[in-house]
């Protein structure tokens, strides 16, 4: 086989995209569980961890454009190279929402406990698994894994917006509430978003295994009324 | 260096010793006149010098023309053929038979059947003599021209003859020219087949169904004859071959080195 | 104006060696084709098959159809006025040695019988000019020997022949292969400006060259044709494993 060490190179690129992976997986359930628990002592574990992520995704940046510059990589080792480049952002932003979760933590930890008509955890196990599917689906360079979390993402969505509803409610109804179902409702908003990114990793999947370009196909239907 | 002053110092050396030996009986004479009844002093060697001239030059008419095209043939026409095998071992046959055995072929060839000798079989003989070295040359040379020249010529829609006279044989010039010259040199001495068809004259003659003087010939004829003054014209008359043929060759090379563009490869 | 090429069915023998099996393409007009392809894989004989110089080799024979235009090569016209509309360019720059630089760019003129001289000054100049070449020997035209030149003028100045007689498609075999990076930039800029004019069909082992000038690019595999496609196709996402191993390198 030729070209070996620019083979060994991609899956050295491959590794550390995994390993950003497990960090931002690692940010989500540490933010969840500080919700649980209104831990503060987990939410300085996220800020930790976010220094880590940070640092991470300029090493993939760095390494994949050192690929392009030097290796000329051309279609599969393109697409895949630009692939774990935008997944490496997507991982970033995640590593975002899990921070905002942890200051919205800490916020809520000054008020009083309230038992609100949302369900943080079960919304953040939802999110996660979309992640953690996305990335099995880049591992396993399976495109059809990756379609099957794009239909995932319409769960979430649906999720956040009746919580959105029941802590509007909450707010009108009982405002000495107020305060509790706003963070809520931005928690499940942050929640919302990680589901959006994992959406788009498995899109940048489908990308790199198919060379198809399958974003923002909800958008696309609705503009044209018809397929494609 | 050393192969170098190997290869010159004979040359030089014979250069030195005819000079030597003949460069005192050169005067106008020796250009102008013919030579004197025996037992007369003076006279010159004319007659031979303007007979090497045309025997020269119709021996070159008839061997460079097909010389040149024999090898054309052998390099651009007929590679690999049969028939090049044939003409090539013909050529090499033919360099290989003795000056004097194609003194007696011509003579039979065309001094018998036309009843004298002549300037004109003198002329052939050597013509056919120079055919071999010419023709070899020619193939060699044209050999060397690397076939990239050839198809470019080829790819702008240049018909393959046209390509070869005005491209390859043009390119290889300056090797063809000097593998006639080398053809040239030895047949301006050879003297043992124009006894048989020249033959030789004492008198001014240019005609060429008449017998012709031939410097070599008029050489060897004074050098084994008894009489010293004839010994002496016969070492000047050596002396003016080698430089006749010395000028003749280093006139085509500044000719044909003037014409060759500069720079080329 | 260049034309496009049609070849159906096209079969290529080099004695026993089957060199070249059913190619079947369209090259468009005015358009740059690449093709691409392993040493040995046929592409040369390819090309060499559209100027019928395939055929100077006595060993060689070919079956199938080439149309160039409207014209059939092969049972149309001879040989020799295929290669006057046919221009090739070579891998390696061969400038007639023994040739001035004008000579060299005039010599498919002048061997053909044209002689008018105010004419060929005339292509002469444009020629020279269509391949960036003229500024830099306009002062030396006669004086200078094709050979004289370095290999970037060299190759730009068998261009400038080829393109003086008025070829409308023009072949170009590797032409930057043999040439520094700088030379080679100017020869593909060179081709990007030809296209206007002319069909260009570029042999090149060079993939990032065959994409940086061409429209179209086939890949070329044991003698056959594997994939013909846009280009920036074939080199994000050809549809063949074959030409997908062979451009990211990894093959055998």
């Amino acid at each position: 086989m030729t070209r070996i060490r620019f083979q060994q190179s991609l899956e050295d690129l491959k590794e550390k995209l995994l390993v950003m992976a497990g960090l931002a997986e690692q940010a989500i359930q540490r933010a969840t569980e500080a919700y649980r628990e209104r831990d503060l002592s987990i939410c300085d574990l996220v800020s930790q961890g976010e220094l880590a992520i940070n640092r991470l995704e300029r090493e993939i940046d760095q390494a994949a454009l050192d690929l392009l510059a030097m290796e000329q990589p051309m279609a599969g080792d393109l697409r895949f190279i630009l692939s774990v480049i935008k997944i490496n952002a997507e991982l970033e932003r995640v590593g975002n929402a899990a921070k905002s979760i942890s200051e919205r933590v800490r916020h809520m930890e000054r008020m009083a406990a309230a038992e609100l008509p949302v369900n943080i955890p079960r919304m953040a196990e939802l999110a996660s698994a979309m992640v953690r599917k996305s990335l099995q689906s880049f591992i396993e360079a399976d495109a059809e894994m990756a379609r099957s979390i794009l239909t995932m993402d319409d769960a979430v969505d649906a999720m956040n917006k009746a919580a959105f509803k029941s802590l509007i409610k909450v707010m009108e109804e009982q405002s000495h509430l107020a305060p509790q179902a706003l963070n809520a409702l931005m928690i499940s908003r942050s929640l919302e978003r990680v589901a959006d990114h994992a959406t788009n990793i498995a899109e940048d999947v489908i990308f790199w295994v198919e060379g198809a370009d399958v974003r923002h196909h909800k958008s696309m239907n609705q503009d044209h009324g018809a397929t494609g | 260096m050393l192969s170098t002053v190997l290869v010159v110092a004979p040359l030089v050396a014979i250069f030195v010793y005819l000079v030597y030996k003949g460069a005192s009986s050169l005067n106008l004479d020796f250009f102008t006149q013919i030579p004197k009844p025996v037992g007369e002093a003076g006279g010159g060697m004319a007659n031979a010098i303007v007979g090497s001239a045309i025997l020269l030059a119709v021996g070159s008419l008839i061997g460079v023309p097909i010389g040149i095209s024999g090898g054309i043939f052998l390099a651009e026409f007929g590679r690999g053929t049969k028939l090049a095998n044939a003409v090539r071992f013909t050529a090499d046959v033919l360099n290989g038979v003795p000056s004097i055995v194609m003194g007696i072929a011509v003579y039979s060839l065309i001094v018998v059947p036309q009843g004298h000798f002549s300037a004109f079989s003198g002329g052939v003989v050597l013509g056919i003599m120079m055919i071999p070295t010419v023709c070899r040359t020619t193939e060699e040379m044209l050999l060397m021209v690397p076939n990239s020249v050839r198809e470019a010529a080829l790819a702008l829609g240049v018909p393959n003859w046209r390509s070869v006279l005005a491209i390859t044989v043009k390119t290889a010039s300056p090797g063809i020219i000097t593998g006639c010259m080398l053809a040239f040199a030895r047949v301006a001495g050879e003297t043992a087949p124009l006894i048989f068809t020249a033959f030789g004259n004492v008198g001014r003659s240019t005609k060429l169904s008449e017998p012709i003087a031939a410097l070599p010939l008029q050489i060897y004829v004074y050098a084994i004859s008894p009489y010293d003054e004839w010994h002496r014209l016969a070492w000047a008359g050596a002396l003016v071959l080698i430089m006749l043929i010395v000028l003749a060759v280093s006139l085509v090379r500044y000719v044909t080195s003037r014409g060759v563009m500069k720079g080329a490869s | 104006m260049g034309v496009g090429i049609e070849v159906a069915n096209l079969n290529a023998w080099y004695g026993a060696n089957h060199a070249l099996q059913e190619i079947n393409l369209n090259i468009p007009a005015n358009h740059a084709t690449a093709l691409i392809g392993p040493s040995g894989c046929g592409k040369s004989t390819f090309v060499r098959c559209l100027n019928r110089m395939h055929e100077t080799d006595p060993i060689a024979h070919v079956t199938g159809t080439v149309l160039i235009g409207d014209l059939d090569i092969y049972k149309d016209a001879n040989p020799v006025e295929i290669r006057r509309r046919v221009g090739m360019v070579f891998q390696r720059p061969n400038p007639f040695p023994t040739m001035s630089i004008y000579d060299n760019v005039a010599a498919g003129l002048k061997l053909n019988g044209y002689g008018n001289r105010h004419m060929l000054d005339e292509i002469v100049e444009r020629a020279l000019k269509n391949s960036a070449l003229w500024d830099e020997v306009k002062d030396d035209l006669k004086k200078k020997s094709g050979a004289s030149l370095s290999g970037g003028q060299q190759q730009r100045l068998c261009i400038a022949r080829a393109l003086a007689v008025d070829p409308e498609v023009l072949l170009m075999d590797e032409p930057a292969s043999a040439l520094d990076p700088v030379s080679t930039a100017k020869i593909e800029d060179l081709i990007f400006q030809l296209k206007a004019q002319y069909t260009i069909v570029i042999v090149t082992h060079n993939m990032q060259q065959a994409a940086r000038v061409a429209e179209k690019t086939g890949f070329f595999l044991n003698g056959r044709m594997v994939e013909f496609d846009l280009t920036h196709k074939i080199f994000t996402n050809p549809s063949d494993k074959r030409t997908e191993d062979y451009i990211t390198g990894r093959f055998g």
